[in-house]
C-alpha cells in the first residue's frame, strides 16, 4: 500500500531524514520507535505534505500513486490520516461541524453525495461510543480547552469518523491514562482490516501490548536503522537506544 | 506566509464581486453638484412639507462650514462634492400600489441579489423587507400584516407623508446636524431610507429588514433610518447592502437614528457588501455612515450587530447613548477588510444614566494589504454612578503584509465605574490550517471555518436567517486567501 523510497527531507535547510526506506502493506500495523528528534514526527509530516518540510530526494508511493505530487487535503482525501502528536486547538469551530465538511469533502472527492444528516449522526454516535468519546467534547470547539488526554483521543474518534485507509499515529499513546490507553488501542483494532496499514510512534512498549504490530522499526538519526517484529520493541525498552546508537554510529564510522 | 500562500493571497485579489452588476433602467437623475437648488429640488421631489425644507437648508449651510475630519487611521480621500449627483430615481410611476407597477427589470435586480420583493415568496412572513434603490424606496413587504399591531414600516419618504409628526418629533435628535460634516451632508440631501415605529408594549411580529442597492453611477446615497421603539417596544431589523462595480468611488453617506423608550429594546443588525473596489483599490464605495441610538428611557436596550465585507473605505462607529437609568448598550461587530480596503470603525459609549452597562466585542480581520482599526470611546459621565462596560477587540490577520491596529478610548468622570478591556492579536496559524487540510477540507474552506470560528461571539447575535448568509459571505469574501 505505502512505499517509501530512499526518502529525504529537511526543514529550514536542515536534513532530518536521510535515506529512509519503508514498504507497508495492506492489513499491516507497523510500529516506529526512535530516540527523541530522530525525526519520526517529521516522516509523519512529511507523509501527510506539511509545507514547511521540504522533500529533497526519494519516493513516495500509496497504492502506485505518487503521493509527493498531492497537496495535503488530496492526501487526506487518498486516505491518509495523521494522528497529531500535538493536535492544535481552533477556538469557534465545532467539532461536528468540522468532521461533517471533512468526511464530506472526502466523499465529494470520491464523487460520492454529502452524507445525510442522520446518517452522519448516526456515525457520530457509534464512534463515540467505540472510543468512548464523551459527547460533549464532540459538540465543542476543536480541542478548545481540551485537555492533553482528551485531544488525544480525539483525535482517534477524527479516525474512526473518516476511516481512513492509512494512519499514523504519532505518539498517540502518551498523555493518555492507563484506561484511555486500553480504549483507544481496542477502537485502534476494532478499525483495523484487511484493507487499512496503521504506522504507530511510540516510545512505549506498552501501547504495543494493546495495538500488536506487525513489524517493529527503530528510526535513527533519519533511516530506519533496525527492523524486526515485536520482540525488538522489548529489547529497546530492556536496553535502550545506545546499543543501536552505538552499532550504527560504528557502521557509519566504517 | 510562504511563497504557496502568496500565491493564493493573490488569487484572492482576483476574486471576483458577485454583486457587481449594473441594471439597466431609465432614471430621473438630478444634475450634478451641491447648492441650495439641489436641496430645493430633492425636497420638492419628494413632495416634502416646508418645515422639512428648512431643516435641510439650516443642515447645508452647517454642511459649508464644517471641515474634513484629521483624526482617522487612514488617508482621507478627495471627494469632491461637486461632482456628485445628489438624487437619482428609477423613472416610474409616482406611486407604487402592488408588485406589478415596479419595473420588472428593477424586480430581477432585486431577485438577483437574493432579495424577495414578492410577499408570497418569503419565508413564511419572519421577514418584512424595504428594498431602497439609488435614491428611493422600490417596496415594502408586508406593510398591512405589520399595521395589524400598529407597527408603521416603510420608506422615510412615505413616514414624512403620512406621519409627519413622528418623524419631526425624533428626526436629528439623536445625530444632531453638527455631528460630523458627513451627518450635516445626509442631512441637507438625504433622499429615502426607512421609517420604524413600534407602538407601546408591541413586540414587532418579524425582523424588519431594508435592502439598500446602488445603481446608477456618479451618484451618492444617502439615506435616512429612523428607529424609534416607545415604552415596552422591541424590535429586531437588518440592512443589507450592495452595489455594482464600477471604477469611480461612490460616496454612501447615511445617517441611522434609534430611539428606545422606557423598557424598549431595539436590535440593529447590519451586513454591508458595498462593492470593495478591485485588487488594485479601483473603485469602490465610500461607506461614511453615522449610527446612533438612543437609550432614553430606564432599562431601555440598543444592540447594534454589524458584520463589514465590503467598501473601498467603511468609516463608521455605531454608539448608544446610555440616557436612562440600567439602560444597556451592545456593539458586536466582524470587520473583514482584503486587498486594499480600509476600516476604521468601533463604537462610542456614552454611559450617562445610573447602572447603565455596555459591552464592546469586535473581531477584525485582515488580509492582503488592507488596513483594519478599532476605534472605541466610551464615556462616562459624572452621573453615571455604578455604570460598567466591558470591551474585547481581537484582530485577526492573514498574510503578513496587512495591518490590525486599535485605539480605545476611554473618559471616565465617575469613580465608581468599572471598566473592563481586553485585546488579542493573532495570526491564522499554518498549524490550524495544516490540522484541517490534513482532514481533506479544502484550504479554502479551511480559512473560512478558521474566520467563522473567530467571528462566532458576534455571528450568534445575528437573526438565525442572516447568520447563515454572513457565514457565507465571510468565506467567501476569503476565497484563495491562504494555502
Ligand atoms: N519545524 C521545524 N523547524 C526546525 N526544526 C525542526 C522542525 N521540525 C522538526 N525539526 C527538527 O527535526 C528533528 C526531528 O524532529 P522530529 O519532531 O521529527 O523528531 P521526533 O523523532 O518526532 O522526536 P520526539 O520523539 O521528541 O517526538 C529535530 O531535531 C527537530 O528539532
Ligand atoms: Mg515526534
Amino acid at each position: 500500500m505505502l512505499s517509501i523510497r530512499n526518502l529525504h527531507a529537511s526543514v529550514e535547510d536542515k536534513a532530518i531524514l536521510k535515506g529512509l526506506d519503508l514498504e507497508v502493506k495492506a492489513g499491516e500495523v507497523h510500529a516506529i520507535m526512535g530516540p527523541n528528534g530522530s525525526g519520526k514526527s517529521t516522516l509523519g509530516n512529511v507523509l501527510a505534505g506539511r509545507e514547511s518540510y521540504e522533500v529533497t530526494e526519494g519516493e513516495v508511493l500509496l497504492d502506485g500513486k505518487d503521493l509527493l505530487d498531492l497537496a495535503p487535503e488530496d492526501r487526506a482525501r487518498e486516505g491518509v490520516f495523521l494522528a497529531f502528536q500535538y493536535p492544535v486547538e481552533i477556538p469557534g469551530v465545532s467539532n461536528i461541524n468540522f468532521l461533517k465538511t471533512a468526511l464530506n469533502e472526502i466523499r465529494e472527492y470520491k464523487g460520492l453525495p454529502p452524507m445525510e444528516a442522520r446518517d452522519f449522526l448516526n456515525r457520530v454516535k457509534e464512534k463515540q461510543k467505540l472510543v468512548e468519546f464523551d459527547a460533549k467534547l464532540a459538540n465543542r470547539s476543536l480541542n478548545e480547552g481540551f485537555s492533553g488526554g482528551e485531544k488525544k483521543r480525539n483525535e482517534i474518534f477524527q479516525l474512526a469518523m473518516l476511516d481512513p485507509k492509512l494512519a499514523i499515529l504519532d505518539e498517540t499513546d502518551s498523555g493518555l491514562d492507563i484506561d484511555a490507553l486500553r480504549i483507544v488501542a481496542r477502537g485502534v483494532n476494532q478499525l483495523r482490516s484487511k484493507d487499512n496499514a496503521f504506522i504507530v510512534i511510540t516510545h512505549y512498549q506498552r501501547l504495543l501490548e494493546y495495538i500488536v504490530p506487525d513489524f517493529v522499526h527503530v528510526l535513527y538519526n533519519g533511516r530506519i536503522v533496525r527492523s524486526g517484529t515485536k520482540e525488538l520493541a522489548l529489547e529497546l525498552e530492556e536496553k535502550g537506544y545506545d546499543w543501536i546508537k552505538e552499532t550504527v554510529d560504528a557502521e557509519g564510522a566504517v | 506566509m510562504s511563497t504557496k500562500d502568496d500565491e493564493l493571497l493573490r488569487e484572492l485579489a482576483l476574486e471576483e464581486y458577485k454583486y457587481g452588476f449594473t441594471t439597466d433602467i431609465e432614471m430621473d437623475i438630478a444634475p450634478k453638484g451641491l447648492t441650495e437648488d439641489t436641496v430645493r429640488l430633492i425636497s420638492a421631489k419628494k413632495n416634502e412639507p416646508e418645515w422639512l425644507l428648512e431643516w435641510r437648508l439650516k443642515a447645508l449651510r452647517h454642511f459649508f462650514k464644517m471641515e474634513m475630519p484629521a483624526w482617522q487611521n487612514f488617508e482621507h480621500p478627495e471627494v469632491d462634492f461637486q461632482d456628485i449627483s445628489y438624487y437619482a430615481a428609477p423613472k416610474a410611476k409616482p406611486k407604487l400600489n402592488s408588485l406589478d407597477e415596479v419595473d420588472p427589470e428593477l424586480l430581477s435586480t432585486f431577485e438577483k441579489l437574493g432579495i424577495p420583493l414578492d410577499e408570497q415568496k418569503v419565508l413564511a412572513g419572519v421577514v418584512a423587507v424595504d428594498a431602497v434603490f439609488d435614491s428611493v424606496s422600490v417596496k415594502t413587504t408586508f406593510r398591512e400584516k405589520l399595521k395589524e399591531q400598529g407597527v408603521i414600516f416603510c420608506s422615510f419618504g412615505e413616514a414624512v407623508q403620512e406621519h409627519p409628526e413622528l418623524v419631526k418629533q425624533y428626526l436629528g435628535t439623536v445625530v444632531p446636524q453638527t455631528d460630523n460634516i458627513y451627518a450635516a451632508l445626509n442631512s441637507a440631501v438625504f433622499s429615502d431610507g426607512s421609517f420604524v415605529y413600534i407602538p407601546k408594549g408591541v413586540r414587532c411580529p418579524m425582523e424588519l429588514s431594508t435592502y439598500f442597492r446602488i445603481n446608477a453611477e456618479n451618484t451618492g446615497q444617502f439615506e435616512r433610518t429612523l428607529i424609534i421603539a416607545d415604552e415596552g417596544a422591541y424590535v429586531s431589523y437588518l440592512e443589507g447592502c450592495t452595489a455594482p462595480m464600477r471604477d469611480e468611488n461612490q460616496l454612501h453617506a447615511a445617517v441611522v437614528e434609534l430611539v428606545a423608550l422606557k423598557d424598549a429594546e431595539i436590535k440593529y443588525s447590519t451586513v454591508q457588501n458595498w462593492y470593495p473596489g478591485d485588487k488594485d483599490g479601483k473603485g469602490g464605495i465610500y461607506n461614511f455612515v453615522t449610527k446612533r441610538g438612543l437609550c432614553k428611557g430606564d432599562n431601555s436596550k440598543i444592540s447594534w450587530t454589524q458584520v463589514e465585507t465590503g467598501s473601498a473605505i467603511t468609516w463608521k462607529y455605531p454608539g448608544v447613548i446610555l440616557k436612562g437609568d440600567h439602560s444597556v448598550g451592545e456593539f458586536y461587530s466582524v470587520a473583514l477588510t482584503r486587498n486594499r480596503q480600509l476600516a476604521d470603525t468601533g463604537t462610542k459609549m456614552v454611559h450617562l444614566g445610573k447602572n447603565t452597562r455596555s459591552k464592546i466585542v469586535s473581531k477584525g480581520i485582515s488580509a492582503g494589504v488592507s488596513h483594519n482599526s478599532y476605534r472605541g470611546l466610551v464615556k462616562i459621565g459624572p452621573g453615571a454612578e455604578n455604570a460598567r462596560n466591558f470591551t474585547q477587540c481581537d484582530s485577526l490577520l492573514i498574510g503578513d503584509r496587512c495591518g490590525a491596529h486599535t485605539f480605545p478610548y476611554i473618559e471616565s468622570r465617575n469613580k465608581t465605574a468599572t471598566l473592563e478591556h481586553e485585546a488579542t492579536t493573532s495570526k491564522i496559524g499554518e498549524d490550524q490550517l495544516f490540522y484541517l487540510t490534513q482532514r481533506g477540507i479544502d484550504p479554502e474552506k479551511a480559512v473560512g471555518l478558521i474566520v467563522n470560528g473567530y467571528a462566532k461571539e458576534v455571528l450568534n447575535q445575528l437573526p438565525m436567517e442572516f447568520a447563515v448568509e454572513a457565514q457565507k459571505l465571510l468565506a467567501i469574501s476569503l476565497e484563495g486567501s491562504v494555502g
